[in-house]
């Protein structure tokens, strides 16, 4: 389904009288989004012709005392990337919210957790633990942990504090439209951007991508069997992969057939399965849980024994199938996880 | 919700558990334990597919999810599925989610599979009284109250932020409290 | 009346006590109170049977006058009711699959003790169903056409039966049966209970009307090998193994027998249980049907000796073939014939393929297979039989008649160590045998009996009558078997039991000891099961449907049970059951199409992207990829509905009718939600 037509008989509302006014916000996440925006290129220079940028802390400076200075509602958008993981992010999520028409969930992290969402299978303290003390990177010997409030030179410094969960954007706000991806695409942000600012917006609560799994667009799906069987399984870096054949008849995991699309099959194309980064289509409550069932359903062997050992394929089957959904699975969490 | 849900009336828990019967045998054989009138615990709440190939693993950890301390699984035996190779497919997924419902911090014992014949009346009873028997011992699962607890440090913030807010940016007056956005951009 | 969309949901609930069945256990008001409180619940009610005329009506009212669009009945199994309720509400003008039906009586009342616990579990599986309904389609019913044809697997009594009933009414019936002649055990009765009249004579009119029926095609000396398709449309493989014999050249005149190079029997007679002997070129017995001589390959000295790997045999061609020139021109003996496999259409089945006698080498306490004077029941049947090894005198391996006889029941039945069911029909038979054996000999009998079990009509009766013969009659299990130690040379046997009505130790020196030896299901029932996908109790019989709502039907659609495979009866009830499974056969055949359940499994085209996931999964090829539109297809007529796609299709975009993902989760919700303390 092309881009195009993921909006298609939608009125258009009252035109926008005046430049509207955007904001960018950077949460749990590595940056790239962030540069998706930049690879936008020359369109970049369109989008800000037409909007008021009133919020870019990766770009522009700005003081959370003149968001706060907004009227309510006064932001037509606020597209935020990342997970909500720590106090502030969670306090800023929730002013944007305030402040917007609009809360854009942007990319992997902000929709479904991302790969932070990852984090919800240990502690904080394991967490704290590995990064500033265990880590082989670490040179600690002090053991020195950020402080949330210190004294220096007469100033108390504060920094944020880290929640026991990592969440997507949904689960700390109201969310009114997802643009799916890590990161997003250029062309999918395009259509986003498009659909906010021609006011040709989908139903609220859309993930805006077409509702159809990745194989429909992926360049390899001729190659796919109609009788496939899992006798093994593969990572692409264990076997020379058939740069023109499906993944899936190679016994190589990919996420297609439970992602959405609208990527183009980005990474197929480059020569890597699909990880998952676009979430799951509409019907479906848990991506993770959906393609596992569908590999499960198609291996070979009907023996528990056999069955185990076509499983070994697949090590990591928390890191395997949540990649990306981890804190927006039905579970969340490691549910034996402690809080503190 | 609140973990009253899995107590009875005089304050005890009881686990509750969720089962996903195939129609052709388990079903059928929870019927005959009836007819049969075979006691067994009243934990159970069998929730009937037609075939235990249906039981897509949604259900399963939807359930617990929603406050199972156990799920089971009945189908056909090996080679006698109604549906020819239903129940192979239900083993194959079981055996990966047992395994990931371990990752995720669930006891593997609270998911079982079980062949039960249509003729196994006599089986029913003694897997689900063997089935709470185990969830017993292990105790309430209860994720729900686990969201709660998890969201208890939102409401916690939220209410910091309503306050902080309504105060019309007036400066954090406790410092013990973590530093939040509104003092790290200032 | 449908309901359109937006219409908000209105559910009535009724929560049926069964009499007391329900009630006792579950607090049926405080369900529907409950129940009441619930979103969606117009009307929530009570009453002591639902599945009434006034229950139903009482539905049907409420649909009408309070404007329901949504029924959920609570009460027993829906394998039980489910279709009354569902009429109901289709009288009531809605459509039948806005019903949901509530199991708490299988499910709850019937196997729970705690009567607070029992309400809850009944207000958490009402809830789940009160979630689920408002997500409920109107569905259709699909009407496929049936084959007219019907298979009849067994030609015993019970299927001899049910094949000339089936005929009778115009229908093409194929009788197909493993061994070489039809009859199956009654041909080798004596006599029989309650009205000792012969049994070849009631039995042999009936398989000579099997054999010449113009609409029964009989296949003997064969066995089903496959069976595929379902209710109206079975494809069944039918083996038929070689007999050397060209059935349709071979008169029957035994000239072959006659003129075999083996002038006399040689070999153990299997019809006679090894009592006799025949040729390698044999009539099973006399009365066969069809009457058509057959060769033994293990033993015919025209074939090499033993089996090859596939189970046929090497022509040797080294005997004189006495049997071929007797023939003749009507040059019905070859050889070199082979198995063939042959494919038939059929809309219905019914398995009559009957029961085993229970191997006493099981219990050697009794001396079978020890000492040459322990018959089993059966045997003894065939030696007194006119046309038995003995032609109908009762003597023993010795050639002496027995001057004392004990028949010891319940062998192989009623016994923890062996079976634990009655087999029925012992009781009747030993007392049948008693009578027989005193009508041959002067002998004295005795029959050691645990409980004697004499029900039915003219049973208590022929008791009584055979009775008063003046045979001993002692209640007492038979502990052991031995030979009479001052008497080695006569072969005399003591038996040893407890008189339990005068607690003595009974040892009766006897000449012939007579198993009564119990019914029990055949070998071969086990892969019969698997290849029909029919259900096995416990003890292996097949499983009726239900014991009472649908005692000759089986899980599978279309196929039904006729006689002791079911489980042991005696003549009477099998032939009565032959003619209800007939009947139910024929009621199907009549109704020209048979209904679908509508829980096939769809694909939502739009939403599919063509992964091909599901496509292997489907063991019925109802799935297939359009090469055109590069989606899958499910073909609704091959859909069984057992929805392992939906739950295999990784983006949701399979939905199965009656169970869609939404449905369930509803009732997951459901069972889970917090109740009233």
């Amino acid at each position: 389904m092309p881009l195009a037509l993921i909006t298609p008989n939608l009125k258009p509302l009252k035109p926008l009288m005046f430049k509207p006014k955007v904001a960018f916000y950077w949460c749990a996440s590595c940056g790239g989004c962030e540069e998706t925006v930049v690879d936008l290129a020359e369109d970049i220079l369109g989008v800000v012709e037409k909007v008021d940028i009133v919020l870019w802390p990766v770009a522009m400076d700005f003081k959370y005392k003149d968001v706060e200075a907004m009227p309510d509602k006064s932001i037509l958008a606020t597209l935020l990337n990342g997970a909500i993981r720590s106090t502030e992010q969670e306090e800023m999520a929730r002013l944007l919210r305030r402040k917007s028409q609009y809360m854009i969930a942007y990319g992997a992290c902000a929709h479904l957790g991302g790969i932070p969402g990852l984090a919800n299978q240990f502690t904080r303290e394991h967490i704290l633990k590995f990064n500033y003390e265990d880590g082989p990177a670490m040179a600690n010997e002090k053991k020195t942990r950020p402080q949330l409030v210190t004294e220096e030179n007469g100033r108390t410094p504060r920094l944020p504090a880290l929640t026991n969960v990592v969440r997507s954007l949904d689960q700390v706000v109201e969310v009114d439209y997802y643009v799916p991806g890590c990161p997003p695409t250029p062309k999918i942000t395009r259509a986003a951007v498009t659909a906010l600012l021609e006011n040709r917006l989908p139903p609220k609560g859309s993930v805006i991508a077409p509702d159809i799994a990745l194989c429909d667009e992926c360049p390899r799906k001729a190659t796919k069997p109609a009788n496939i069987s899992f006798r093994e399984f593969k990572r692409p870096h264990q076997a020379l992969m058939d740069p023109q054949k499906c993944f899936l008849a190679q016994g190589v995991v990919c996420m297609g057939p439970s992602t959405l699309s609208g990527c183009e099959a980005a990474c197929i194309s480059g020569g890597m399965p699909c990880t998952g980064c676009f979430g799951p289509t509409s019907r479906v409550r848990d991506q993770g849980l959906k393609i596992m069932s569908s590999l499960c359903s198609n291996l070979e062997p009907k023996d528990e024994q056999g069955i185990s050992a076509v499983l070994q394929g697949i090590p990591d089957p928390i890191g395997t199938f949540y990649r990306y959904g981890l804190a927006r699975s039905l579970l969340r969490r490691k549910v034996n996880l402690p809080t503190d | 919700m609140s973990d009253s849900t899995n107590k009875t009336p005089d304050g005890k828990w009881t686990p509750r558990i969720v089962a996903f019967f195939c129609n052709w045998c388990t079903y059928t054989a929870a019927d005959l334990a009836g007819v049969s009138r075979m006691k067994y615990a009243s934990n159970i709440r069998v929730i009937r597919l037609m075939c235990s190939g249906r039981v897509d693993p949604q259900f399963v950890v939807d359930a617990f999810a929603k406050g199972a301390d156990g799920v089971l699984i009945g189908g056909c035996h090996p080679n006698d599925c109604h549906y020819v190779e239903g129940n192979y497919k239900c083993l194959r997924r079981y055996q990966m989610l047992k395994r990931m419902i371990a990752d995720m911090g669930i006891e593997p014992d609270r998911l079982r599979l079980e062949w039960i014949s249509a003729a196994e009346g006599e089986k029913v009873r003694r897997v689900v009284n063997e089935m709470v028997e185990t969830v017993k011992q292990l105790g309430p699962l209860n994720i729900p109250c686990k969201f709660e607890e998890w969201d208890k440090e939102m409401e916690a913030l939220a209410g910091h932020v309503a306050h902080s807010q309504s105060a019309a940016g007036a400066a954090c007056p406790d410092h013990a409290k973590p530093q939040t956005a509104q003092t790290a951009h200032v | 009346m449908e309901t359109r969309k937006n219409e908000p949901v209105r559910i009535g609930f009724y929560v049926c006590h069964c009499g007391v069945n329900i009630a006792h256990m579950v607090d049926v008001e405080a369900v529907a109170k409950y129940v009441a409180t619930l979103p969606n619940v117009v009307v929530s009610r009570n009453y002591k049977y639902m599945c009434s005329d006034p229950g139903q009506e009482m539905i049907q009212t409420d649909i009408r006058e309070q404007r329901l669009n949504r029924v959920v009945v609570a009460a027993c199994s829906p394998l039980l009711h489910e279709h009354t309720f569902r009429g109901a509400t289709e009288a009531g003008g809605l459509n039948p699959f806005y019903f949901q039906m509530v199991n708490i009586r299988e499910h709850d009342s019937w196997v729970h003790t705690d009567r607070l616990e029992a309400t809850r579990k009944a207000m958490a599986l009402a809830r789940a169903a009160i979630q689920r309904v408002p997500h409920h389609k109107p569905l259709e019913v699909k009407k496929v056409p049936i084959n007219p044809d019907v298979l009849i697997v067994g030609a015993g009594i019970a299927g001899i039966h049910a094949a000339i009933t089936m005929a009778n009414a115009g229908k093409k019936v194929c009788l197909v049966e493993k061994e070489p002649s039809i009859g199956g055990h009654m041909a080798m009765f004596d006599k029989t209970f309650p009205t000792l009249d012969c049994a070849m004579c009631v039995l042999s009119p009936k398989m000579a009307t099997v054999g010449s029926h113009p609409n029964i095609t009989l296949w003997t000396y064969s066995e089903v090998v496959k069976v595929d398709g379902y209710v109206g449309n079975f494809k069944v493989t039918v083996r038929r193994k070689p007999r050397y014999i060209i059935e349709d050249l071979c008169t029957g005149c035994q000239e072959c027998v006659a003129n075999c190079v083996y002038k006399e029997p040689k070999f153990p007679d299997a019809f006679n249980l090894g009592l006799g002997k025949r040729k390698p070129v044999y009539m099973p017995f006399a009365q066969a049907i069809p009457s058509i001589a057959i060769i033994d390959p293990e033993v015919c000295l025209n074939f090499k000796r033993g089996k090859n790997p596939d189970g046929s045999y090497t022509v040797s061609d080294k005997c004189k073939k006495l049997c071929v020139v007797a023939c003749g021109d009507r040059k019905a003996i070859d050889f070199t014939q082979k198995a063939v496999d042959k494919e038939i259409t059929v809309g219905t089945i019914i398995m009559a393929t009957g029961f085993k006698t229970f191997d006493p080498h099981r219990t050697p306490y009794y001396g079978y297979g020890v000492y040459p004077n322990v018959y089993t029941a059966l045997e003894l049947e065939r030696v007194i039989n006119a046309s038995g090894p003995t032609e109908g005198h009762l003597v023993m391996r010795n050639g002496k008649e027995p001057k004392r006889v004990a028949i010891v029941h319940c062998v192989g039945s009623r016994d923890e160590n062996t079976n634990r069911w009655c087999s029925r029909v012992c009781c009747l038979y030993s007392l049948k045998l008693a009578h027989l054996i005193l009508e041959h000999t002067d002998a004295e009998v005795y029959n050691f009996y645990i409980d004697m079990r004499t029900p039915g009509k003219s049973m208590e009766e022929f008791y009584n009558r055979v009775a008063e013969e003046g045979m001993h009659l002692v209640r007492g299990r038979v502990a052991d078997v031995y030979p009479d130690p001052n008497d080695t040379a006569s072969g005399r046997l003591i038996v040893q039991a407890e008189d339990t009505l005068t607690n003595r130790i009974l040892k009766i020196p006897v000449d012939m000891v007579v198993l009564s030896v119990g019914l029990e299901p055949r070998p071969e029932a086990e892969d019969l099961r698997r290849l029909f996908n029919l259900s096995c109790s416990s003890e292996g019989w097949f499983l009726e449907r239900h014991p009472k709502l649908a005692p000759v039907s089986t899980f599978t659609d279309g196929i039904f049970l006729a006689g002791c495979c079911q489980g042991p009866k005696d003549i009477p009830d099998s032939v009565a059951q032959a003619g209800a499974a007939a009947a139910e056969a024929f009621s199907l055949i009549d109704k020209g199409y048979v209904e679908q359940e509508p829980n096939t499994a769809f694909v939502l085209a739009e939403e599919c992207s063509g992964c091909k996931s599901c496509i292997p999964l489907c063991p019925y090829t109802a799935i297939s990829f359009n090469e055109e539109t590069k989606k899958a297809v499910i073909n609704e007529a091959l859909c069984k509905g057992c929805g392992t796609c939906v739950a295999a299709c990784p983006s949701g975009s399979i939905v199965q009718n009656l169970f869609e993902d939404q449905e369930i989760f509803s009732e997951i919700d459901g069972v889970l939600a917090p109740l009233p303390q």
